[in-house]
């Protein structure tokens, strides 16, 4: 289960999305993410697909790897469907007991499962692309804006590197500890629910001792080694913008037009002529949004 | 001039109980008078508990005295506006290979401390390159800490310190969780570094083999001072030695038993090499090796 989860692991690559500064990459998963719940027309996520996997295709990150991606989620997808088939109102097409499945329902469990997924495959691709340490980079500069309101960004980034390289070190010491306590007799897998959580409790007591013990270490290391916050620290690796860099602001620039241009063009088409099929189910969800 | 000098150096240890009544106080190092000279390699052996940690944290102003005072290149570590100073000077490599290293990148964790000195980019750069080439570990610049093994991993530890251009290394256990291969590593490195560098080691172990390389031997016991000499000096006394539960090398202890049982061997002994010299002298007879 755990082993499924993309969101948050690496994929070394040498491309574009790659090389492109973190601070980019947020921003635009960010508009891209928003950018999906701005518009509600099939022609707005056919723009948004066309943006996804391109973007995708220039990392050079397998589709089939960001996909798994979504194994993780499938249940609150499924979920977020069939509530959505069944609690819409609407005109019903088929009825079973109380429940009604109505066209409107269908439309926007579609429009949810579209949603849900390109949110998920977007903010995926970016932590493929881009290293922890590039990500917490990104954000200390990203959110320096935030520095004369006293919001401790430093230490928050600080605080998140350190977190990601000890992820792996306290995982080892939980199975170390795991194991201790199964030579000890202790029983991990038996009982129903309680049971199993009551068991839990002989790991996590000696894993958060070893944890304060550790964090006690790193802090004096740390103190050994000059560490005395982010005032008149210096960057071995600074961000700087580069051509490219520009050139993707300005390719996010592009999307974000050619959809709003998308979005009115729909929508004058389809309080023109409301004929087709197609130009009328987004036109029925943009009133119903109140667009 | 001194690189690191102690004068009655005192550090007490208070236990509080939950109203912030003093419970007890243990004195840790009691009245310690010290003196490194500048490019020394000096160890400081001890047991369990007797106090060599705590002198080392005082070194690197970790640790302030109770009684007493601490210089580093001549400045006072209770001095507040030289602290940082102090921390650049003198260096600190820990016994814990995993809860020293900050970055997720050998090389990023070796420029951690010359950034948190405000060292500009290019000389990060440039730093980092020259201590990871110092300890043998450039090669690994790039890969996680997580996959390297002890011995590198301490390695890396003091690359770390090295790029903040000290001019002195202490090292408080530096092997205690290695394997003999990684302790060989780490030694070799830091007497390497001594040498080549001329960087002042102040090396705290409580495994007699690795000090034999050492210009002085200080013996601690209960907070104080209890021998101090070069090597040869300290281990010609076995039975004191023994008395501070500590071990002398194998085969130190070997020409020590056959010395009392009539052998005419020299004093001190430290090295196998240096045993099979003493013995094919004694005993011409034998030929080393060869005979059965």
């Amino acid at each position: 289960m755990i082993r499924d989860i993309t969101i948050g692991q690496y994929y070394p690559a040498a491309s574009v999305i790659h090389k492109l500064d973190p601070r980019v990459k947020l921003l635009g998963t960010l508009v891209f993410i928003i950018s999906l719940f701005l518009f509600s027309s099939f022609s707005g996520y056919v723009v948004a697909a066309v943006f996804l996997f391109g973007t995708i295709r220039l990392s050079r990150v397998p589709l089939k790897f960001i996909l798994k991606g979504l194994k993780a989620v499938f249940i609150l997808l499924l979920f977020t469907v069939i509530f959505n088939i069944f609690l819409t109102k609407g005109t019903p097409l088929v009825t079973i007991g109380p429940l009604a499945i109505t066209w409107e329902g269908i439309r926007t469990a579609v429009f949810m499962a579209i949603r849900l997924v390109f949110l998920i495959l977007g903010s995926s691709l970016m932590t493929l692309t881009t290293t922890p340490n590039q990500l917490t980079d990104g954000m200390e500069k990203g959110l320096a804006i935030l520095k004369p309101l006293h919001v401790p960004v430093h230490e928050i980034a600080m605080i998140m590197s350190i977190a990601l390289r000890f992820i792996p070190i306290l995982l080892e010491e939980t199975d170390k500890i795991m194991k201790a306590q199964s030579a000890r007799g202790a029983d991990f897998e038996s009982g129903n629910m309680i049971q199993k959580a009551k068991s839990l409790i002989p790991i996590l007591v000696p894993l958060f001792v070893s944890a304060f013990r550790r964090a006690n270490d790193l802090a004096m290391a740390m103190e050994a080694r000059c560490y005395h916050g982010g005032d008149g620290r210096t960057k071995m690796k600074p961000l700087r913008y580069e051509k490219r860099d520009y050139t993707a602001y300005f390719l996010l620039l592009l999307y974000l037009g050619i959809l709003l241009a998308v979005n009115l063009l729909v929508r004058y088409f389809v309080a023109d002529t409301q004929i087709t099929f197609l130009s009328a189910l987004p036109a029925t969800i943009m009133m119903r949004e109140g667009f | 001039m001194n690189m690191i000098r102690t004068e009655n150096l005192v550090h007490e240890y208070i236990r509080r109980n939950e109203e912030g009544e003093v419970e007890s106080i243990s004195q840790a190092v009691g009245g310690v008078t010290l003196e490194v000279a500048k490019g020394d390699f000096v160890a400081i052996l001890g047991h369990n508990g007797s106090g060599k940690s705590t002198l080392a944290k005082h070194i690197n102003a970790l640790l302030e005295p109770t009684e007493g005072s601490v210089w580093v290149k001549g400045m006072d570590t209770a001095d507040e506006t030289k602290l940082w100073e102090i921390r650049q000077s003198a260096g600190m490599v820990f016994q814990n290979p995993d809860n020293q290293i900050i970055a997720s990148v050998v090389e990023e964790d070796v420029g951690f401390g010359p950034e948190n000195m405000g060292v500009p980019t290019e000389e990060i750069w440039r730093r980092v390159e020259e201590s990871l080439k110092a300890v043998g570990m450039l090669e690994y610049r790039s890969h996680s800490p997580n996959r390297l093994s002890g011995g590198q991993k301490q390695r890396v530890a003091i690359a770390g310190i090295m790029a903040m251009k000290p001019d002195c290394i202490v090292l408080d256990e530096p092997t205690a969780m290695l394997d003999p291969n990684g302790r060989k590593e780490v030694l070799r490195t830091v007497r390497e570094l001594n040498r080549q560098e001329g960087v002042t080691v102040l090396l705290i172990t409580h495994y007699m083999e690795e000090v034999i390389h050492a210009d002085r031997v200080i013996v601690m016991d209960d907070g104080k001072i209890v021998m101090q000499g070069t090597p040869r000096q300290i281990f010609s006394r076995v039975d004191e030695i023994k008395k501070y539960r500590l071990d002398v090398p194998q085969v130190t202890e070997l020409a020590y038993e056959l010395r009392r049982s009539g052998v005419n061997l020299p004093e001190g002994i430290l090295t196998v090499e240096e045993f099979l010299e003493a013995i094919k002298k004694e005993a011409p007879a034998y030929k080393t090796g060869t005979n059965r």
